[in-house]
C-alpha cells in the first residue's frame, strides 16, 4: 500500500488550481476544454433542470463541472430589483423538488454516473430580513461554480489502490496510470468527494489528471487555459493560498463578508487540497461535503487493533500449542 | 452598463475585460428582462420589458437635461445640439407621435422640414433602392429625397452639408429651435414616472441607475455602453442606438477614453463582413452602391454622394482606387476607371426581400455560406418556402444543417405542406473548413483585424470560402474567356490572380490582404488612406484598410503582449483607420487641446511641436490648431474647423439631432415593437409608422395594445442565445461536447407565469404566434420576473433560437414564432421583443399543429390587413 501522505518531490513545487466562484460566469469553458484536451468522452445528452447545469456531477466522463446556484439572496452589495417587481413566491424550491424526484428515477440513470450523491441544485436559503417582497420572492443571485478534483494532501484513492496505479507526481498531484488501473473500484468509495469513478464502458477509473501531459511541457492546464475570466488559476499552491487570501480579504472589504475558502487550510481533514475554491456560501450549497475526512484516516487505527487481534489470536494458538505439548 | 447584450454568454471572451474592469473598481450594470450570467455578475440587474430600451434611454436623457447634468463644454463645442433647425419641423409632441413631413401615400417621411437652418441637408438615402429617378435641381442636389432608405447609406459618414457658412448656432443652447431646446421638449415626457410605466422599471430602480450613470460621467471618469442584437433586432432598432448615442453625447462620453457605444457584433467577423460587405447596397469601406439612373458615369456618383466638407471628400480618390484594385490595367482615365462595370442598385435586396423575392418566383438561386435561414432566420417557415421555390441552392457548411435538408424532413413535410417529391429545388451541399483550418483575419467590434493561421488541414473534401469563390470565379472565367460580349468583360478583366498553393491549390488570404490594404504604382504597399488618389495610380481594396499591410508587412498579425507596449497596444493587430483604436478622440481633449483630466488624457495639442499627439492615433489632422477655424469655402477636411471631432460628419459635430440620414425621424422616439401586449402609452401613434411590413399569408400579425384580439396573445416573448451553442447550431449541435452542455429546447418563464398558465418545470410548455406554435421544455426559474407595466402585469416568456430538427440535439426552432416587420432603415427583423401565447404540454402534431395555429388567429380575428397600418388610425398626425 502506498503512502497516501504528500511527499515534496525534489525540486518541484507543488502544483494545483485556485478556482475564484465569485468570477465565474459559468461559460463551461473548462469542461469542454478538458474533455477536447484529455478525450473525454461525452456524458449522455440529458436535461437536468438544475438551473444551466445539465452535466450534474463529476465522474469518469465529467472532470470538470460548473454548478449552478439560483438562490433567494442577494450577492453583495448587488441589486437585481426583485424585491420592487410585482412578484409572487420563489419558484426554486418546487424546482429543486421536481429536480430530486427526477434525480430519484429517469434522470439519475442518465448521469453516467454510479457513485456519489447528485445535489439538486438550487437549494433555498434563509430569507435575510429586510429583503422580502411584499408578493413573497426575495432577492436573487446566481452563483456558478467550476468543480474538479481536489488532489488532496492526504488521498484516500491512493491509499487504497492495491495496483498501484494511482500515484502522485512531481507536481503533487493525484493521477490514475490507465495502463496499470485493473478496475477494482476501491478508490471510488474512498474519495470523500464523490470524484473518482469508475467508466463503465471500460472498467476503469477515471478523474482529473491536472493535465500531468501539459504540465510536464511547461503548460497549465486545458480548463485553467480555457477560462476567460480567469476564475480557474492554476500555479504553485503556496502562491495561490497567498493570492486567495488577499482575494477574500478584498470581497471582504467590498461587502461579501460571505466569501470564505475551501480547502485551503492544511489542518482540515484531507490535509488541504491542491484544487481550492473561493466559495460565497456554506460548502454544500455547491455540493460539497462541509468537513471533509480522509476516508482511510482511521486506518492506521484499525491496523494497530487487527495487529493487536492478531497477536491475541497467534498467542492463544501458541500458547495453545505450548500447552498441548506438555500434556 | 451592458444593455440589449448579453456579454457574458454571447462574447464571454471580451466579458474576461469587464471582469478586469470590475476587478479594479468599475461599476457594471446590466439592463435586460432576464437576469443572466451577465446580470448574475453585475453590480446592478435592471428587468425591463422587453422592446421598450428607448424610453429608458429617453428617461436617462430627459433625466440629465432635467438636472443640468450635461458635459456643457463637451456638448456645446462637439455637438450640433447649439445648432438651428429650420421652421418647418415639427416633433412628436406637437404631432402625437410623428415628425413633420410624414407622407401617408408613401408610407414614409420627406425629411425636408427636418434640416437645419440655412443649409439643406442633401440625403441620397430612398430614392435609388426605389428604382426612380432622382431629382436634380440647379445646384444638382436633390432636396426632395424620401427618407425610405437605409442606414448603412451613409457607411462612416453622415449626410452631406451643401453650405457649412450658412449653419445658425446659439451656443447660448437657449434659442427655441436649437437642437438643445428641441430635445428638450421632445424628451420632456419620459419622466421617472413614465419609464416605470412604459419599462416597468420602479422609480427607486431607475433613479439609482440614472445617478449611477451620471455620477459616472464626468471630465475624470466614462461611462461605456456595449450593445448587441438585443438592441437591433427592433422595427426601431437603428433609433436604440441613436438614442444610446444622444445620451453619450450629452455625456461627453464618445472620443474618450472608457467611454464609447460598443457594438459587440454577432460573431466572428461580422464587423469585417461590413467593412468589406456581404451587404447587398455596400462596395467595401462604406462607399454606396451606384444607381442605375443617376450615377452613369463615376461623376455623377461621385457627385452625388461625396460631401463637399469633411473626410468623405475624398470619396473620388477612395472609389478610383477599389476599381483600380477590381479591375487592375483594365481601368483607365479614358474607361472611366471601369466605373461602368460595377453593378448598379435595382431595390431593396436586403435578406428579407430576398425571400420574398423566392415567394414571389424573381429570385431562383440561392447560396447560403455559414447561414442556415430555416432556424436563424426571422420566420422560418417563410424561409423555407422560399427555398422551396428555388431552381438551385447551394449550402456551404460544416454538416447538414436543416437550410440543406428541409425539402426532405422539415416542419412542412411533418405537416404535409411540402411534398419531396414534389419540391423543383436542385439541392447542393458543399462541405466547409472551419477557421481553425484557413488563413485569414477577422475583424470583431473594436474594427481590429486579427490574424490567424491554419492549424490543420480541413477533412475530406472540405474547403475554405477563399477557395470556393476564387475556384469558383476561375471556373467561370474559363467558360467565359474567348467571349467578346460586353457584358462578360467585368469577369475578363477582373484582377482574378491570386498565386496558390498546397494539393488543392488553396489562395493565399495573405495576397488578398495585400490587395486589400492597396499598392502604389511601383507596386509598394501604401501604408495611408491619405496617400491615396483618384488619377489611377493607386489600387486599393477598401480604403479604411489601407495600411493592414503596411511595409509589406502582415500588420493584423502581431501579437506584441500588451505588458511590452503602452496601454492603448496599437502592436497588438491592427485597427481601421490608420490602427487608429479610439474613434473620434479629437474629444478626449478640451476645445483648446488640453486633456479634460489627467486621469483621462488620452490625445491632446502638443503646442512646442505644433502638433496632436498621445496615446493613440490622433484622428484628426496632425498639425491643425485646436484655434484654427476655417475660411469660407473651404473643402473636405479642410472645412472642419480645430473644434470639430467629428471628422466624418460634414459639420464636424456630433449628432443629437440628425437632419437626414434616418427613414424613422431626426430623434428617437418610444413605439411599441409590432407585437405587443401594451399600447403606446406615450403617443397616439402605436408603432414605428415607417417600420416595413410583408401584407403576405405566411407572415401573419398579430393584434396590438387595446385592440380586439390582442389578448389571445398576452405574454411578451423575446430570443436569445446561449454561451453553449452557435446561432442557428451549424457549429455546435453537431457537437457532443456543446450539445451535452444544453441538450433541449427550453423556454424560460418566472414562477408566476408558470402558475397562472400551468406551466411545470421540466414538462412542456406550447408557444404559440400567428404564425406558428412550437414546443419546449420549460424552465422555471426566478430569474424571470414579471413587469408592472401602465394597467397591468406583463409576463415574459424566453427562447433560446439554437434548436432545429437536426444534429445531435434537437428540437423546434424560436424562429418559427417570428415575423417578418422590419427596420425601415437596415430592415433588420425584430426577433427581441413580440407577443405569444404559452400552454403547457406538448404540440399537437402534422397537421394539427396548423389548425392549432389558424384556431389562435381566428379567436384573435386576424387578417391581412392586421398590424400593418403604418399609422394607428387614432393619430391625428400626418398632416404638416
Amino acid at each position: 500500500m502506498s503512502d497516501g501522505l504528500l511527499e515534496q518531490p525534489t525540486g518541484r513545487q507543488r502544483m494545483g488550481f485556485f478556482t475564484d466562484t465569485s468570477i465565474c460566469i459559468g461559460c463551461k469553458a473548462c469542461e469542454v476544454a478538458c474533455k477536447e484536451w484529455n478525450q473525454v468522452p461525452d456524458d449522455g445528452l440529458s436535461l437536468l433542470g438544475m438551473s444551466y447545469d445539465n452535466t450534474g456531477m463529476l465522474g469518469a466522463d465529467t472532470w470538470r463541472h460548473v454548478a449552478f446556484i439560483e438562490q433567494d439572496r442577494p450577492l453583495g452589495r448587488q441589486n437585481n430589483s426583485v424585491t420592487v417587481m410585482p412578484t409572487g413566491p420563489s419558484g426554486t424550491a418546487s424546482t429543486a423538488a421536481v429536480v430530486a424526484a427526477g434525480l430519484g428515477d429517469k434522470h439519475g440513470s442518465m448521469l453516467g454516473t454510479q457513485t456519489g450523491r447528485v445535489h439538486p441544485g438550487p437549494q433555498p436559503h434563509a430569507t435575510p430580513d429586510g429583503h422580502v417582497s411584499p408578493g413573497g420572492r426575495t432577492e436573487l443571485r446566481w452563483l456558478m461554480a467550476s468543480d474538479v478534483c481536489k488532489h488532496c494532501t492526504h488521498a484516500a484513492c491512493l491509499d487504497v489502490c492495491p495496483t498501484g496505479s494511482l500515484i502522485r507526481t512531481e507536481f503533487g498531484t493525484v493521477v490514475v496510470q490507465e495502463d496499470i488501473c485493473n478496475g477494482c473500484g476501491y478508490c471510488v468509495p474512498a474519495c470523500p468527494y464523490g470524484v473518482i469513478d469508475r467508466r463503465e464502458r471500460d472498467g476503469r477509473v477515471w478523474k482529473c489528471t491536472l493535465c500531468y501531459d501539459r504540465m510536464t511541457d511547461g503548460q497549465e492546464p486545458a480548463c485553467a487555459k480555457a477560462c476567460p475570466t480567469d476564475s480557474i488559476q492554476f500555479g504553485p499552491l503556496d502562491e495561490l493560498r497567498e493570492r486567495a487570501a488577499r482575494r477574500v480579504e478584498q470581497l471582504h472589504g467590498v461587502g461579501m463578508p460571505e466569501a470564505r475558502l475551501y480547502g485551503a487550510d492544511p489542518d482540515d481533514g484531507v490535509g488541504g487540497t491542491g484544487a481550492f475554491f473561493l466559495l460565497l456560501d456554506e460548502p454544500e450549497v455547491y455540493g460539497f461535503p462541509p468537513d471533509p475526512v480522509v476516508t482511510t484516516r482511521d486506518l492506521p487505527r484499525m491496523w494497530r487493533h487487527a495487529a493487536l487481534a492478531a497477536a491475541g489470536v497467534a498467542a492463544t494458538v501458541l500458547a495453545a500449542f505450548v500447552t498441548g505439548a506438555r500434556r | 452598463m451592458v444593455q440589449g447584450s448579453n456579454m457574458a454568454e454571447c462574447h464571454p471572451v471580451g466579458f474576461q475585460w469587464v471582469m478586469a474592469a470590475k476587478a479594479r473598481g468599475a461599476t457594471l450594470i446590466h439592463v435586460d428582462p432576464r437576469l443572466t450570467r451577465t446580470g448574475a455578475l453585475a453590480d446592478l440587474h435592471v428587468p425591463l420589458r422587453a422592446g421598450t430600451d428607448i424610453a429608458l434611454l429617453g428617461g436617462l436623457i430627459n433625466y440629465v437635461l432635467c438636472n443640468g447634468l450635461e458635459f456643457r463644454e463637451y456638448v456645446v463645442a462637439y455637438t450640433n445640439a447649439a445648432t438651428i433647425i429650420g421652421e418647418q419641423f415639427r416633433d412628436t409632441e406637437d404631432l402625437d407621435g410623428l415628425f413633420s413631413g410624414w407622407q401617408d401615400d408613401k408610407a414614409g417621411y420627406a425629411t425636408d422640414s427636418w434640416q437645419y437652418e440655412g443649409t439643406s441637408v442633401a440625403s441620397s438615402a430612398g430614392k435609388r433602392e426605389r428604382g426612380t429617378r432622382a431629382r436634380h435641381d440647379g445646384q444638382g442636389r436633390s432636396h426632395e429625397r424620401q427618407a425610405t432608405g437605409r442606414g448603412h447609406e451613409h457607411g462612416s459618414h453622415g449626410a452631406a452639408l451643401s453650405d457649412l457658412s450658412n449653419i445658425r448656432r446659439d451656443e447660448t443652447l437657449r434659442h427655441p429651435r436649437c437642437v438643445f431646446q428641441l430635445l428638450k421638449r421632445h424628451y420632456s415626457r419620459y419622466t421617472p414616472e413614465m419609464v416605470a410605466r412604459v419599462c416597468g422599471i420602479p422609480v427607486d430602480v431607475f433613479l439609482q441607475l440614472a445617478r449611477m450613470v451620471t455620477d459616472n460621467s464626468t471630465r475624470d471618469r466614462t461611462t461605456a455602453w456595449a450593445y448587441a442584437v438585443g438592441w437591433t433586432q427592433h422595427t426601431v432598432g437603428v433609433q436604440y442606438i441613436r438614442a444610446a448615442s444622444v445620451l453619450q453625447l450629452l455625456l461627453g462620453n464618445i472620443g474618450r477614453p472608457g467611454g464609447g457605444i460598443l457594438a459587440l457584433r454577432g460573431h466572428a467577423s461580422i464587423q469585417g463582413s461590413t467593412d468589406i460587405p456581404t451587404l447587398y447596397d455596400l462596395l467595401p469601406g462604406y462607399l454606396p452602391m451606384p444607381h442605375p439612373d443617376a450615377h452613369g458615369s463615376l461623376d455623377e456618383y461621385v457627385a452625388d454622394d461625396s460631401a463637399d466638407t469633411g473626410y468623405w471628400g475624398n470619396m473620388r480618390a477612395y472609389t478610383v482606387s477599389l476599381l483600380k484594385a477590381y479591375w487592375g490595367e483594365a481601368a483607365t482615365a479614358d474607361n472611366d476607371y471601369c466605373f461602368d462595370y460595377l453593378p448598379r442598385i435595382t431595390g431593396d435586396h436586403s435578406t428579407y426581400q430576398t425571400v420574398k423575392a423566392q415567394l414571389d418566383g424573381s429570385c431562383k438561386g440561392y447560396f447560403l455560406n455559414g447561414e442556415n435561414p430555416a432556424v436563424g432566420s426571422a420566420n422560418a417557415k417563410a424561409q423555407r418556402l422560399g427555398m422551396a421555390n428555388l431552381d438551385w441552392l447551394v449550402v456551404r457548411d460544416f454538416a447538414l444543417i436543416e437550410s440543406a435538408t428541409w425539402w426532405r424532413d422539415g416542419p412542412e413535410v411533418e405537416s404535409g405542406e411540402l411534398r419531396p417529391e414534389t419540391v423543383g429545388t436542385e439541392v447542393f451541399f458543399l462541405p466547409a473548413a472551419a477557421h481553425t483550418e484557413k488563413d485569414g483575419s477577422f475583424t470583431n467590434t473594436q474594427r481590429m483585424l486579427q490574424w490567424h493561421h491554419a492549424a490543420v488541414d480541413p477533412p475530406g473534401d472540405a474547403r475554405s470560402d477563399l477557395w470556393f469563390w476564387f475556384h469558383l470565379g476561375r471556373r467561370i472565367r474559363a467558360k467565359l474567356a474567348g467571349s467578346t460580349a460586353e457584358r462578360d468583360r467585368p469577369i475578363l478583366d477582373l484582377t482574378w490572380d491570386y498565386p496558390t498553393s498546397g494539393e488543392h491549390a488553396e489562395p493565399s488570404a495573405e495576397a488578398v490582404l495585400r490587395e486589400i490594404n492597396g499598392r502604389a504604382a511601383d507596386g509598394t504597399c501604401l501604408s495611408s488612406y491619405q496617400q491615396l488618389t483618384d488619377d489611377g495610380a493607386t489600387a486599393c481594396g477598401c480604403w479604411i484598410y489601407c495600411g493592414a499591410y503596411a511595409d509589406g508587412v502582415n500588420q493584423a498579425a502581431r501579437r506584441k503582449p500588451h505588458t511590452e507596449q503602452n496601454w492603448v497596444a496599437p502592436e497588438w493587430g491592427w485597427a481601421w483607420p490608420a490602427n487608429r483604436r479610439l474613434l473620434y478622440n479629437r474629444a478626449s481633449a478640451d476645445p483648446e487641446g488640453r486633456p479634460w483630466s489627467e486621469r483621462k488624457a488620452y490625445v491632446w495639442w502638443d503646442e512646442g511641436k505644433g502638433r496632436w499627439t498621445g496615446h493613440d492615433v490622433p484622428d484628426f489632422q496632425p498639425t491643425k490648431r485646436p484655434d484654427h477655424r476655417p475660411p469660407p469655402g473651404a473643402r473636405r477636411e479642410d472645412a472642419l474647423s480645430g473644434i470639430d471631432p467629428f471628422i466624418m460628419q460634414a459639420d464636424g459635430k456630433g449628432w443629437l439631432y440628425v437632419p437626414a440620414g434616418l427613414s424613422d425621424g431626426p430623434v428617437p422616439t418610444h413605439y411599441e415593437p409590432q407585437e405587443s401586449p401594451v399600447p403606446n402609452l406615450l403617443y397616439g401613434q402605436q408603432h414605428n409608422p415607417a417600420r416595413q411590413t410583408s401584407r403576405r399569408t405566411v407572415d401573419p400579425y398579430q393584434p396590438s395594445g387595446d385592440e380586439p384580439g390582442s389578448g389571445v396573445f398576452p405574454y411578451a416573448l423575446t430570443t436569445y442565445r446561449l454561451t453553449e451553442h452557435h446561432t442557428a447550431g451549424g457549429m455546435s449541435r453537431w457537437l457532443p461536447y456543446l450539445s451535452e452542455l444544453q441538450p433541449e429546447m427550453f423556454c424560460e418563464v418566472s414562477p408566476e407565469l408558470a402558475r397562472e398558465a400551468g406551466l411545470e418545470h421540466l414538462g412542456w410548455a406550447t408557444v404559440v404566434t400567428a404564425r406558428e406554435a412550437i414546443e419546449a421544455r420549460v424552465l422555471v426559474t426566478d430569474r424571470m420576473v414579471p413587469v408592472r407595466v401602465h394597467d397591468r402585469i406583463v409576463h415574459q416568456v424566453g427562447v433560446p433560437y439554437h434548436w432545429g430538427g437536426n444534429g445531435l440535439t434537437t428540437g423546434d426552432s424560436a424562429n418559427e414564432l417570428t415575423h417578418l416587420s422590419l427596420d425601415p432603415n437596415v430592415h433588420i427583423q425584430e426577433t427581441k421583443a413580440l407577443s405569444c401565447d404559452v400552454r403547457p404540454g406538448r404540440r399537437p402534431r402534422g397537421a394539427d399543429r396548423i389548425a392549432l395555429v389558424e384556431e389562435y388567429r381566428r379567436r384573435a380575428g386576424i387578417t391581412a390587413e392586421t398590424g400593418t397600418a403604418p399609422r394607428t388610425a387614432a393619430s391625428p398626425g400626418g398632416t404638416a
